[in-house]
């Protein structure tokens, strides 16, 4: 059975972002980057379904600029066996990347696609949905337990409130929520051996895609800032403060 | 043009979240309809039709609807998007996992997570865990949203409840079902509608300690809810996490007790009315938010507080 696990280049999760001084957008230059974590989640789980026997190949997929080649190596050398880079300049949105996708699962032909639930950067929280929407496929989101199967799929999924496990049909999208797994780091041996395995590159347009983003930011700004209070000496005085000043007990 | 809400709900009640989704629709000064897909869940429109500004409810009472899978809710959406301009459900478990699928169908970009709407295709929603802000403009014929309850209040009943029409579903999708479901049972608020929270952090030391914050809880009528360090530490389960990566809240006080106040806990819990910190560090972040911290220790603070109430 062969996975399909789409990752994105972000800027690294430890950087304290800043806004530009012009507002249209937030300071990406001289930033460090890494992969998406929850799509290093999904690497890790897929590696682990190859581990446990449930899958032979894994290929990972990332559209964007060409530096994502970097954040392919290190998947390769989690442990994913061939990587394809689409590579495009422009800013990639959530539906452009699910109709690249598209592409690459219909040439792949993989039964199970792995990916982060969100990227830690726009926050939009789509593109597995919408790969599967656009795919006729069932999905399984915010996964916390995954097992694969013949023809199905066992997925636990984080749900507001508990959880809830759902048996999809193959072939399926799953997304990752964060305690599904805690993904191994890369050793030096697995780089030096990524660096033989083979990305192979294509753009958008050979694919026959439009990525052109259909949502305009017009504005980036930085939220309202909330300001130190007061320290209170005592219980006492906080109650008295909770009930006269702020009204709210 | 019509907006079409699609609500939130376990077939017996309508969720908060919805509350809130509604007042965003309010926004954008257009007629409201509601769809409400379950099962025996005629309840559920009742209490939708009573919402301030819904014109009509739609509801569809079927089972393949009972557990809300995405596949078979997103194509009855589909189906009935051509009469509407705007498409919006709450930015939940629910609005998140069913929204993308619909948007994708549609060919639209989806606008997640919506904190205000400055014009009928203009939205400003968070980016980077709430470190920023962007406000983007979609230019599709439909545009599809997802709401952030915490950027709009809860909309008010009225007493002239809107008309209920229903209408058929559409044959499943089959592709998948559901095996179990395992909530958190409590006598408390729901995180995300309480007014009062009370969260603990790695400074609680134990999932024993949680007791204490539950005595001042219930004293306050509040949620118990915790950072991601306390999850992570095992003394509670994950829907108890408010942060980044988990509930996004706002109440009108937030105690936080025991929590230094990680970037990825206060993009949960900044938008709240009054924040109180309680930790012995005086160095912790939290102060740097909290409207009035208490440095001290906190298994003699806590008692003492709800002894006071």
């Amino acid at each position: 059975m062969k996975v399909i696990v789409p990752i994105k280049r972000v800027v690294d999760y430890n950087v304290k972002i800043r806004v530009k001084a012009d507002q249209t957008d937030v300071e990406t230059a001289n930033v460090k980057m890494s992969m998406n974590p929850f799509d290093e989640i999904a690497v890790e789980e897929a590696v682990r379904l190859k581990e446990a026997g449930s899958v032979g190949e894994i290929i990972v997929v990332s559209v964007g600029v060409a530096a994502c080649q970097e954040t392919l190596r290190t998947a390769l050398a989690l442990g994913a066996d061939r990587a394809i880079h689409v590579e495009t300049d422009q800013e990639t949105q959530p539906l452009g990347v699910a109709n690249v996708l598209v592409k690459i699962v219909e040439r792949e032909t993989p039964q199970v696609v792995i990916m982060g639930k969100q990227a830690i950067d726009d926050d939009f929280n789509q593109t597995g949905q919408m790969l599967a929407s656009k795919l006729g496929w069932s999905q399984a989101t915010f996964a916390s337990k995954v097992e694969v199967h013949d023809d199905v799929a066992t997925v636990t999924r984080e749900i507001d409130g508990g959880l809830e496990t759902l048996k999809v049909k193959l072939p399926t999208v799953i997304t990752t929520d964060l305690r599904l797994n805690e993904p191994r780091y890369v050793t030096l041996p697995n780089i030096m051996k990524a660096k033989k395995k083979v990305i192979d590159k294509v753009t958008p347009e050979e694919l026959g895609v439009d990525v052109t983003p259909r949502l305009k930011t017009i504005k980036v700004t930085e939220p309202p800032e909330r300001s130190a209070g007061q320290k209170v000496e005592s219980i006492e005085q906080l109650m008295e403060k909770l009930k006269n000043e702020a009204k709210v007990i | 043009m019509t907006i079409l809400i699609v609500a939130e709900h376990d077939n017996v009640e309508l969720k908060a979240s919805v509350l809130n989704t509604v007042t965003a629709g309010h926004k954008l000064e257009m007629e409201i309809h509601v769809l409400v897909a379950g099962r025996d869940c005629s309840a559920v429109a009742e209490s939708a039709a009573k919402l301030i500004g819904v014109s009509k409810v739609l509801l569809v009472d079927a089972e393949i609807y009972q557990h809300g899978l995405s596949e078979d809710v997103a194509s009855l959406v589909v189906s009935m998007a051509p009469n509407y301009s705007h498409i919006l459900a709450p930015a939940t478990s629910f609005g998140k996992n069913v929204m993308p699928r619909v948007a994708a169908q549609l060919d639209v970009a989806q606008v997640s997570d919506i904190v205000a709407i400055e014009a009928e295709n203009t939205f400003v929603r968070p980016i980077y865990a709430g470190n920023a802000l962007a406000t983007v403009v979609s230019s599709d014929a439909i545009k599809v949203l997802t709401v952030r309850t915490t950027g709009f209040d809860a909309c008010a009943t009225s007493d002239a409840p809107a008309a209920i029409d229903s209408i058929p579903g559409l044959a499943g999708n089959n592709l998948s079902t559901l095996v179990s479901q395992e909530l958190t049972k409590s006598a408390r608020p729901e995180l995300t509608a309480a007014r009062v929270i009370v969260s603990g952090g790695r400074g609680m030391g134990s999932g024993e300690n949680f007791a204490l914050l539950e005595a001042l809880a219930d004293k306050l009528g509040a949620a118990v809810g915790a950072s991601r360090a306390a999850v992570d530490s095992g003394f509670v389960p994950n829907d108890y996490q408010v942060g980044q990566t988990g509930k996004i809240v706002a109440p009108e006080l937030y105690i936080a007790v025991g929590i230094s106040g990680a970037i990825q806990h206060l993009a949960g819990m900044k938008d709240s009315k009054i924040i109180v910190a309680i930790n012995k560090d005086e160095e912790a972040p939290i102060f740097q938010v909290a409207d009035y911290g208490f440095v001290g220790d906190l298994f003699e603070a806590i008692p003492e507080f709800t002894n006071a109430i």
